[in-house]
């Protein structure tokens, strides 16, 4: 950029900044009236243009220090967390990212007519920084809502692998787990690890290992759980693994799998019944039973 | 394996009391370094085994402990150094129920999937260094797994 | 190094019980086995049981020493039953290639006292290894 360039591209974004100041309770008060702002403050009006001018203000700042094409311009500051709040609200309203991101396009008309009206003469380099201003919040709304987007799949995520085991405690010393969906290595680990804690934590001396929520039982999946029965057993509790469909008893077949010395039954009845067999050939001192 | 090392401890490996201090260490750094119990107990419990290692057939050597970062987030490295005759053959010793010391024959091979990076030089004039690594959270979904 | 370890081998009722406490050098567990597998020739026992709740960690040369310590009492007609092994623990063994097979597990003294026909009046000790 030229000397001259740069001279004038600051001068239009004071024109910018002048404009935001002085026209800012006008394009506070129609702001109010967009989606953007109505969908959001929804309990008063003047809450919507409160917000607005906090918007503006923070516009003229960012445009006051020449930044306007930067995401990181201090001006914006002041609205990063109003804006994280804005635009999480209308995702949960089930807006997509595309969405919210032309609603934000659409607060940039009030101004462009202002400018329009106020200094025509000016116009031509203002207009330019005004777009790129606008272009810029747009630019950081839609980051915000990809973050926020990452986060929310990052939480899923974790909470999935934190519900994957419920353990339900059967008889005394006597518990089982259920397993569902897919079990990857992630999975596995969290499902060995959780089940062999309930051991400890319930005094089980039998554990029921339920396959029949599990979709596809391959060589990993059966490789996983032969090593949680083998750790359960070094910890002094039994397992059966209950809930062998004919279709997964076929692919275990199928693939060669060895299951080795793990015992099996095809329904979780079936396990509760050898595992209450198997509880009073134990020789357990005698205990009340719940 | 580009890990910056931030932090790093040697501990020499003379004698079998020596062990007992390589298990600590890396017992602690670990737990610093925010491993879960059960990334710990394997970290720690290769560590014994190629610690062992170093002392009956490299003859003595250290280990050097040291805090690394990656892609995966915060781990540690640990490298086991002798000036022994090496290992003929890696891939040999490498396979499981190889021994040669009179144990189960699963030092090497056990320790391997005790770990998630191992690496083994060894030349044909002798030394061996064997290094591991290990995350934290080898199960990085940005929170941890425990 | 004496050759004698510093870990009691206590008499139950007919059983003998080692608890082992903390970390156990590799001159340490070659003597316990040592020791151990004395104790069961001179006793006569029917059954040892050895208490690891207290170990935060067991590699191949320790779980050697178990598997051949149950070996020995087993030429001597006793039968050796392990004890308190934490999850952190059994998965690193597994995962070593270790599950060693030959050697009867329970979760706790009583658990294994009692499957000598032996009852002990005690509250269940899993030990300090509860996590």
């Amino acid at each position: 950029m030229t000397d001259g360039a740069t001279g004038r591209a600051r001068a239009g974004a004071k024109t910018v900044a002048d404009l935001l100041r002085r026209r800012g309770e006008q394009i506070a008060q129609r702001w109010a009236d967009l989606p953007f702002f109505q969908a959001v403050f929804t309990v008063t009006r003047d809450e919507a243009v409160e917000a607005c001018h906090a918007v503006v203000d923070s516009l003229s700042a960012v445009a006051e220090s020449g930044r306007v094409d930067d995401l990181e311009a201090p001006g914006f500051q002041p609205i990063r967390e109003q804006l994280i709040a804005m635009t999480a609200s209308r995702a949960r309203s089930g807006l997509s990212t595309a969405q919210v991101d032309r609603e934000v396009g659409a607060l940039r008309e009030a101004a462009l007519e202002l400018l329009a009206a106020d200094a025509p003469e000016e116009a031509g380099e203002a207009r330019v920084q005004l777009v790129t201003l606008f272009a810029t919040l747009r630019v950081m709304v839609v980051d915000t809502m990809l973050q926020e987007n990452q986060e929310i799949v990052l939480r899923q995520r974790q909470q999935l692998l934190e519900m994957a085991t419920p353990v339900i405690k059967l008889w005394d010393r006597l518990v089982a787990v259920p397993l569902i969906g897919m079990l990857d290595s992630a999975r596995s680990q969290v499902v060995m690890e959780n089940l062999l804690e309930a051991i400890v934590e319930h005094k089980a001396t039998i554990v029921i290992l339920d396959i029949t929520g599990v979709s596809t039982v391959d060589s990993l999946v059966a490789h996983h759980l032969m090593k949680t029965v083998a750790s359960a057993r070094l910890m002094g509790a039994e397992c059966v693994i209950s809930g062998i469909r004919p279709a997964i008893a076929q692919t275990i077949v199928q693939l060669g799998l060895d299951l080795g010395p793990v015992t099996t039954r095809a329904s979780l009845a079936d396990a509760l019944e050898w595992a209450l067999e198997r509880r009073e050939g134990r020789d357990l001192p005698t205990r009340g039973n719940p | 394996m580009n890990h910056a090392a931030q932090e790093s401890i040697r501990v020499p490996i003379r004698k079998d009391t020596d062990l007992t201090v390589v298990r600590q260490q890396v017992r602690a750094l670990a737990q610093r370094t925010g491993f879960g119990l059960v990334q710990q107990t394997k970290l720690v419990t290769a560590a014994s085994e190629l610690a062992r290692n170093t002392l009956l057939h490299g003859g003595g050597g250290a280990a050097e402990i040291r805090v690394v970062h990656g892609q995966a987030g915060a781990g540690l490295s640990v490298s086991f150094v002798d000036s022994g005759p090496g290992i003929p053959d890696v891939d040999l010793a490498l396979s499981d129920g190889y021994s040669t010391a009179g144990g189960l024959g699963m030092g090497l091979s056990g320790s391997k999937r005790l770990v998630q990076e191992f690496e083994i030089e060894s030349g044909p004039d002798g030394g061996t260094r064997v290094t591991v690594t290990s995350w934290a959270d080898p199960y990085s979904v940005g929170h941890g797994v425990r | 190094m004496t050759s004698s370890s510093t870990i009691p081998v206590l008499d139950l009722g007919g059983l003998l019980l080692v608890s082992i406490q903390g970390e156990l050098p590799d001159d340490a567990a070659v003597s316990l086995q040592k020791d151990v597998t004395a104790a069961v020739a001179n006793t006569g026992s029917r059954g040892l049981i050895i208490d690891i709740s207290a170990l935060d960690m067991v590699d191949s040369f320790l779980a050697r020493v178990l598997a051949e310590v149950a070996a020995s009492s087993r030429l001597l007609a006793a039968r050796t039953v392990l004890v308190g092994m934490r999850p952190a623990v059994a998965i690193t063994l597994v995962e070593l290639g270790l599950s060693l097979p030959g050697m009867d597990t329970a979760r706790t003294v009583t658990e294994a006292a009692a499957s000598f026909g032996v009852t002990i009046e005690q509250t269940d000790r899993p030990g300090r290894g509860t996590s």
